[in-house]
């Protein structure tokens, strides 16, 4: 390598070589691709949150200009529901309720946008007229809008085959040690919580493409997907029935995902089967109204918490009653949040000895829900750091030495919590103290004075949080219900030059893989960054892989291209043993340069690649030509990142308005790739997180129609809601993946909503409030301090 | 968006016959209300009749005591307007905090206060100011325009052209924007000058209104404090998710005071 070339391995700060294309507006997006002769679908989407459909009449539609075809589930016996990867098991050992998903409504709507019908025409405006012609006999029925309606005595049965609307009653930890623990404890608190639903709104709406080329039987679907392999998995074996080879998922460049382009949706199969159905590409892209109504909702959790503690303050037991809302079907990942990536995360960093958590999840009528950005752990994190928060203002103990006195200690890794998960490394001390430092925690008292001679009501809140990522050993999660394995693939292929192309089952939505991958590359085998290129996103391309969600791309993605570029240096040691006459064993490898130990000769890698690819002179009988690895990563254990966060919020008491004044994070996320991504990541994360504890709130009312379901009505954090967010890492490695890294696209999501909580709760300590639900919106706010109904 | 027929007109008077020919035509200035309302399909007429080209709906000019504003003036204009700054600045700060940029450069003040949106901001300074609204048949008085939710004095085929602010003393402006759009959740514009005392309330209610207990006591005495106590009644005021009409009540105190302190 260039001894003058900047450093851009592990650890450098270098630009993402993505931007150029996005920011000059070149980035390819599903709905930019056009194919030939390509027809428009539109969606005829339910108005009512429960209704029967008593008939529909499509004469009048099917008359209309351009109209090509028109399809109901009439047309779709043939093929299958929308399959669920995730099977949960009830407390007796049954399994839970899978109620059918059809990808269009079978005789009966079960939420606000349900889809009924699919009109193809040429246009999209000819086709969304043709929706409207459309006359559907719906018989409106009583909805359960929320989940205390659905749990009523003779409440509406969102599925007739659902008793109660009950999908599982699941539980967790040992009730009887949590219960003896109890009855011997110096203190009992008890908090009760709603976690606000949230709607993902990624920048980009979702879209879909079907093309089918008569001539090879091959179908392909562009979509705005995190996992293109998973979603050929999941609708070529179970909704299709397309074999794999028949059947290419390309998810192009998408806009953002944060969990809601995970799941497979009824959108991408009816535009794969239409387009066979009438040899025509077939495109269908969302607007804003129907991200709202069809993309899967995030959280909507209620919650009770029961903390046992000694007269010391030593945390003796937990217990979690939670109810949460799967909406009106079990979208793909659904079932897994609320319990494997919620209650399994309930010991936090603590050392809490005894757990139990039940956990009820109940079918609405309202849009499903499934992972958001987090997903179950920023439900458990909510609610554990509030609750520690409300232990110390009810017990007298400080909230920062509560903390510290329950913390897990630093020597005390691998950690074994009475909930599952075995933590391998962390030092929350070193994130917390750090954190304290850098937010003047000391000094804030000074800063509360002065905002209130301005008027203004200040507080500090703190969260020390962990959470579990890098998902999954493929084999705990099998015994956990899981359908798919969760393991990583990745391929380096080193061409005769010395250049590399990287192909990744991981796919990059706006988390800067193009980047990172490379840095690793360079890092590692000394290929600058400008000759690395990762390739992602395409079934017919990377031979196959899981996707990117639950911060796993580098901890399982990452790690699988360490496991590829491990072989291409054995492979290429053994070709410069040949090349320079030694043994392998004297080879060494570092930075591009094979070197015979403990002399001067050397090869570069671009040398050994050359040979590779022109065998003239080189060892044939016992190596393949060619320099091209692949492995596939199976990771032993989750990655357990971790860290504190700390806000500062400031109130204005005449109209309650909350405004973030400060916000300091200090994560644990093991080895840093790139500082500047991960900061950014954290902040984004933030950003998110800053927004579910003042501003977003998914509202239906009582009749199950969606009362926030515009950008008119949900607030989405802008940059003027937020605040400097300061963001230091602190790292304690990964133990069992080879790059030690552990995982940083959810932290901020994570740890940030109970430290502005707890702010606001400190901000109001004068009024006697121990607790606000999310979000702390103005009339909230007021009411509180005016003693009003907001 | 349906399908519609386009006209751009010359003249008001090309513009008026174009809309009295045909019931189902609406007018367009800024877009920036109608073409969303357009997307989502809320709204199908039959033509548009684009005001855009009418160069005598242009225009700020200082006519006496009165500041005159050409009904097709972007926000963005009367925000920079020097005219605007010397003579009535509060109206300068008021057109600066609409919307955000793009919304500044597209949207018109006419198209603002034919609307009578409830949560927009124009219709507060107009009431507030005591205007005069010009049309295309006659002239009509601020307080005989607003006449409710999405509802003016204006007839299928009248046009505004111009909106004449009379110079005040004083003038103030407060408000609270809804978190989610950014309208006005609550607000209130107060002036004093050649049309007496005024408090129009924007936001609160299902139309601009004035508050007249306000009025009377800042007549008495031009302070902050002369409307602090002052409560405004929650009756008949929007409640919905973001905020109850008890809550938009307190608003309008706190508004007007915040309004008043403004002024100077
Ligand atoms: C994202 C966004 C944020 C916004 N935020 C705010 C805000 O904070 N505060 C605020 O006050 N406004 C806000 N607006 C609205 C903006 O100010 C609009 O542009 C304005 O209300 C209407 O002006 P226009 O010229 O765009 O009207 P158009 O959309 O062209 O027309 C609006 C209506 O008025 C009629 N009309 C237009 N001109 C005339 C005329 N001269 N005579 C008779 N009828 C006419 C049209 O037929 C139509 O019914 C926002 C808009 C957007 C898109």
């Amino acid at each position: 390598m260039n001894v003058m070339a900047p450093f851009e391995g592990i650890g450098a700060s270098v630009k993402r070589k993505e931007d150029f294309r996005f920011l000059s507006g070149r980035g390819q997006y599903t709905d930019d691709i056009n194919r030939p002769g390509q027809l428009h679908a539109a969606i005829l989407r339910s108005p009512h949150a429960h209704a029967r459909i008593n008939g529909i009449d499509l004469a009048a539609a099917k008359a209309m200009p351009g109209v090509a075809a028109i399809y109901t589930s009439d047309d779709l016996k043939a093929i299958g529901g929308l399959p669920c990867g995730w099977q949960i098991h009830n407390k007796d050992g049954s399994p839970m309720a899978e109620p059918k998903h059809p990808v269009l409504a079978e005789g009966k709507v079960r939420h606000v946008g349900d889809p009924v019908a699919v009109v193809i025409a040429d246009t999209k405006q000819r086709a969304r007229d043709a929706a409207e012609a459309i006359a559907v006999d719906y018989e409106v029925l009583p909805a359960a809008a929320t989940m205390t309606q659905a749990q009523a005595p003779g409440a509406p049965a969102v599925h007739d085959d659902v008793p109660s609307n009950l999908c599982y009653d699941w539980h967790i930890g040992d009730k009887a040690a949590v219960d003896a623990a109890f009855a011997r404890a110096a203190h009992r608190v008890v908090f009760e919580t709603t976690n606000n639903r949230l709607v993902p709104n990624a920048m980009e709406p979702r879209s879909a493409i079907g093309d089918y080329d008569p001539t090879t039987g091959e179908h392909t679907l562009y979509t705005t997907s995190q996992n293109p392999h998973v979603i050929r998995l999941l609708m070529g074996a179970f909704v299709l029935q397309l074999p794999e080879a028949k059947l290419r998922v390309v998810a192009p460049d998408v806009g953002g995902g944060f969990g809601s382009k995970i799941y497979h949706y009824a959108e991408e199969a009816i535009v794969t089967w239409a387009a066979h159905k009438l040899h025509r590409p077939v495109k269908w892209t969302a607007d804003r109204t129907e991200a709202f109504m069809s993309d899967a909702h995030g959280r909507d959790h209620i919650s009770r918490a029961e903390l046992a503690l000694d007269a010391e303050g030593r945390f003796l037991a937990l217990r979690v009653h939670t109810q949460a809302n799967m909406g009106a079907y079990l979208s793909t990942f659904a079932p897994c949040v609320p319990t494997y990536l919620y209650a399994t995360l309930l010991a936090g960093v603590y050392t809490t000895p005894a757990i139990y958590a039940e956990v009820k999840a109940v079918f609405t009528n309202t849009v499903p829900v499934d992972a958001y950005r987090g997903a179950g752990r920023p439900e458990a994190t909510y609610l554990l750091e509030r609750l520690v928060d409300v232990a110390a203002q009810q017990t007298g103990f400080d909230r920062v030495e509560l903390r510290r006195k329950n913390f897990i200690p630093t020597d005390a890794f691998p950690y074994q919590t009475p909930v599952a998960l075995q933590y391998d490394s962390g030092n929350y001390f070193a994130t917390l103290d750090q954190a304290l430092e850098a937010s003047g925690w000391a000094g804030f008292e000074a800063r509360r004075a002065e905002a209130k001679a301005r008027g203004r009501l200040r507080g500090i809140g703190v969260s020390t949080y962990l959470e579990a990522c890098g998902i999954a050993p493929s084999a705990v999660v099998g015994s956990l219900g899981a359908r798919a394995g969760l393991y990583e693939v990745g391929t380096i292929r080193v061409h005769p030059t010395g250049s590399v192309t990287v192909l990744t089952g991981a796919h990059s939505h706006g988390q800067g893989h193009e980047t990172t991958f490379a840095q690793l590359v360079a890092d590692k085998l000394g290929v600058p960054i400008a000759n690395v290129d990762v390739v992602h996103g395409d079934t017919a391309k990377v031979p196959f892989g899981m996707g990117t969600y639950g911060s796993r791309s580098l901890a399982v993605g990452g790690s699988a291209m360490d496991k590829a570029m491990d072989k291409i240096i054995a492979k290429g040691k053994k070709i410069a043993a040949h090349l320079m006459e030694a043994s392998v064993e004297d080879i060494e490898f570092e930075r591009g340069v094979f070197r015979v130990a403990g002399t001067d000769k050397q090869k570069a890698l671009a040398e050994i690649s050359l040979a590779a690819y022109v065998p003239h002179n080189y060892p044939i009988e016992e190596l393949e030509p060619g320099l091209e690895e692949t492995a596939f990563y199976d990771p032993k254990n989750f990655t357990y990142p971790g860290g504190c966060h700390i806000a500062e919020v400031e109130i204005e008491p005449e109209t309650g308005k909350v405004s973030l004044v400060n916000f300091t994070a200090v994560d644990d996320v093991g080895r840093v790739i790139n500082p500047m991504i991960v900061e950014g990541q954290v902040q984004g994360g933030v950003a998110q997180g800053v927004g579910q504890a003042l501003l977003e709130q998914c509202v239906y009312d009582a009749d199950g129609q969606l009362m926030s379901g515009s950008m008119m009505d949900y607030t989405m954090p802008r940059a003027d809601d937020l605040a400097p967010v300061s963001v230091a890492t602190h790292t304690t490695l990964c133990t069992h993946n080879p790059l030690g890294v552990k995982g940083c696209g959810e932290v901020g999501a994570i740890g940030s909503p109970p430290a502005v909580m707890n702010a606001v709760v400190d901000a109001l300590k004068d009024y006697g409030v121990t607790h606000i639900e999310m979000p702390a919106t103005p009339p909230k706010i007021w009411s509180i301090i005016h003693g009003k109904a907001a | 968006m349906y399908d519609f027929a386009y006209h751009k007109p010359s003249s008001v008077a090309d513009a008026v016959k174009m809309l009295a020919a045909d019931p189902d035509a609406k007018a367009i200035s800024g877009g920036h209300t109608l073409l969303p309302a357009l997307k989502h399909r809320l709204n199908r007429p039959t033509a548009l009749v684009d005001l855009s080209g009418i160069a005598e709906m242009r225009g700020i000019s200082r006519a006496g005591n009165a500041i005159r504003i050409g009904a097709l003036t972007r926000h963005v204009e009367v925000e920079t307007s020097a005219e605007v700054a010397s003579a009535i600045p509060t109206l300068a700060y008021l057109a600066k905090h609409i919307g955000d940029t793009q919304v500044r450069n597209r949207g018109t003040i006419g198209g603002s206060v034919s609307n009578n949106d409830p949560a927009a901001d124009y219709p507060a300074a107009v009431l507030g100011l005591g205007a005069t609204l010009h049309t295309s048949k006659r002239r009509i008085a601020a307080d005989e325009f607003f006449l409710g939710m999405f509802t003016t004095a204006l007839e299928a085929d009248e046009i505004l052209v111009a909106v004449e602010f009379p110079i005040p003393e004083k003038a103030g402006y407060a408000k609270m924007r809804n978190p989610a759009s950014r309208y006005v959740m609550t607000g209130a514009f107060v002036s004093k000058g050649p049309m007496g005392v005024r408090v129009a309330v924007n936001g609160a209610g299902p139309c601009v209104f004035r508050q007249s207990a306000m009025e009377a006591a800042l007549s008495a005495n031009w302070s902050p404090e002369a409307v602090a106590g002052i409560r405004q009644s929650a009756d008949g005021l929007n409640s919905d998710i973001h905020g109850s009409a008890e809550y938009r009540a307190h608003l309008v105190t706190v508004m007007a005071k915040r309004a008043v302190a403004a002024a100077g």
